[in-house]
């Protein structure tokens, strides 16, 4: 399993990658990994004011469909329009397969997520609960 | 309640299967991936796991045991060397579950059916017997690999001997295998041209260890297992019947017989004559998104009937589903949307199966 130093995690399994007041934002290895093979994304709107926990879009895989929150608050600017046609880009590439970004409105948020270590401690510890 | 492993449990571990409780059995979810075990099932050959599900035998005359009356089906006379799939019914008509009868011999049957209802099925086929009667439950005895694939008949014989390949559909034929007494037969829930091989629980392992070794084939878990039975309209035990369900209801009346007599028969019968207020019909999207058990069917906005189970289908690249919707709308074409309050999926009502290049019956 994979948790590049460089990015930060929420509780809930997504990762975000932050240039400036840009956010970009995906799903980790562990929840790739989780949900099995993807199948489907129902991606979020464009335009759309998001605060931080909230469930922004749904992703589906051959066992289930589950949300995904976004983990800063502000407005989502892009969306990964490749992962309408290959969802399956999530499985093979979490980390290069973002699914929208968000220009955050308080870049200060990102100091409540997890680094690396911390994520891959949760994610071990979510793995033996299982 | 203790989880049991099945004799191949070991073998899983080693290919780093992932592992789930299925009817109180540890059993693989997916060994590489879902998706990729159920294609390669539709074009190669793939082992499963079913050791899990249970096997009755049965000696003794069959007309006068009482045992027929077990069944909605007709036992005498099924030939020996065959197999019948059918039901056995409570006494409202409701499915307790659905079986394949083997017919070893003239006196001599195997009954396989359902892990989770083994033991009940067990006690209700036995209050039906007579005295006198050789009546065994031999589950923890007897292990159970199938071999499902377009190529698992070249695979089969290339492997057991070129007899295999006259095994008709739901036909089956004893065989010594590794030394010990084995039944191959040629029924199988996947669609798919395919064997299933009953031998001893402590040869189970190394039977499934040197099929692997065959570049052919792969194994597939339960993932894979529940698309392909999907794709062919196929039902779940516990999902899509139960013993609230009764087979009509189901849309498998075929498998029914009016006129002989075992226990549930006057609910059939009333419903064969009145009709059913629901049935069971088949449902592909018209996206990829897929219906989930527990689904709602919602006909013109109004609520019509229960998804039972559903999925994505690699090979329709679409969600499917099945369920149970007022019989005047289960036609072919009907538009529906599927919504569990928070997700709404557009789809419509399609023919079984759903899947329909399936080569199970190939001669």
């Amino acid at each position: 399993m994979q948790y590049p130093d460089q990015l930060r995690y929420s509780q809930s399994h997504e990762w975000v990658s932050a240039d400036g007041k840009t956010a970009k934002i995906g799903i980790s290895d562990f929840a790739q990994h989780s949900l099995g093979d993807i199948v489907f994304i129902q991606l979020p709107e464009i335009g759309a004011s998001v605060k931080a926990g909230d469930s922004v879009c749904e992703i589906e895989s051959v066992k289930a469909a589950s949300s995904i929150y976004t983990p800063v608050s502000g407005k989502i600017t892009a969306v990964n329009e490749a992962l309408n046609d290959t969802p399956e880009l999530v499985n093979q590439k979490p980390y290069d397969a973002y699914i929208f970004l968000v220009e955050m409105s308080d870049p200060s948020e990102m100091n409540a997520l997890l680094d690396s270590k911390k994520y891959a401690e949760l994610c071990e510890k979510e793995s033996g609960a299982h | 309640m203790n989880i049991k492993n099945t004799p191949i449990y070991e073998s899983h571990l080693r290919a780093n299967a992932r592992m789930t409780d299925f009817a109180g059995w540890n059993l693989p979810i997916q060994y590489t991936g879902i998706i990729d075990e159920a294609l390669h099932c539709r074009k190669s050959v793939s082992l499963f796991d079913t050791c899990h599900m249970g096997q009755f035998s049965f000696k003794g005359d069959i007309r006068k045991s009482g045992i027929e009356n077990a069944f909605c089906f007709p036992i005498s006379d099924i030939k020996i060397g065959r197999c019948r799939y059918g039901f056995i019914l409570n006494g409202i008509g409701g499915i307790i579950d659905d079986l394949i009868v083997y017919r070893i011999a003239v006196d001599e049957l195997m009954i396989v059916v359902n892990a989770a209802t083994t033991e009940n099925d067990f006690k209700t086929i036995g209050q039906d017997i007579a005295g006198g009667c050789e009546y065994k439950n031999i589950s923890d005895i007897t292990a159970k690999i199938d071999v499902q694939g377009p190529l698992s008949r070249d695979l089969m014989a290339e492997r057991f001997g070129e007899q295999i390949r006259s095994i008709p559909y739901f036909g089956f034929m004893k065989m010594n295998i590794m030394g010990r007494d084995a039944i191959i037969s040629r029924t199988g829930y996947t669609g798919e041209l395919g064997y299933e091989i009953y031998i001893d629980a402590s040869a189970a392992a190394k039977l499934w260890d040197s099929l692997l070794e065959d570049e052919r084939v792969k194994p597939a878990g339960l993932g894979a297992r529940d698309i392909l039975r999907l794709e062919m309209g196929y039902c779940l035990y516990g999902s899509d019947i139960d013993d609230m369900t009764s087979p009509i209801e189901a849309d498998l009346g075929v498998f029914v017989v009016t006129d002989k007599e075992y226990r549930g028969i006057r609910g059939i019968l009333q419903q064969k004559e009145q009709g059913v207020p629901r049935i069971r019909a088949g449902f592909i999207t018209h996206s990829r998104r897929s219906p989930r058990h527990g689904y709602r069917i919602f006909h013109d906005d109004a609520m019509s009937g229960e998804i039972t189970s559903g999925t994505f289908s690699p090979t329709l690249n679409s969600g499917i589903g099945m369920g149970y919707i007022d019989t005047a709308l289960a036609k072919p074409g009907t538009k529906v949307v599927l919504s569990d309050g928070r997700v709404s999926i557009d789809a419509e009502i399609a023919e079984f199966p759903l899947y329909k290049k399936g080569t199970a019956r190939n001669k």
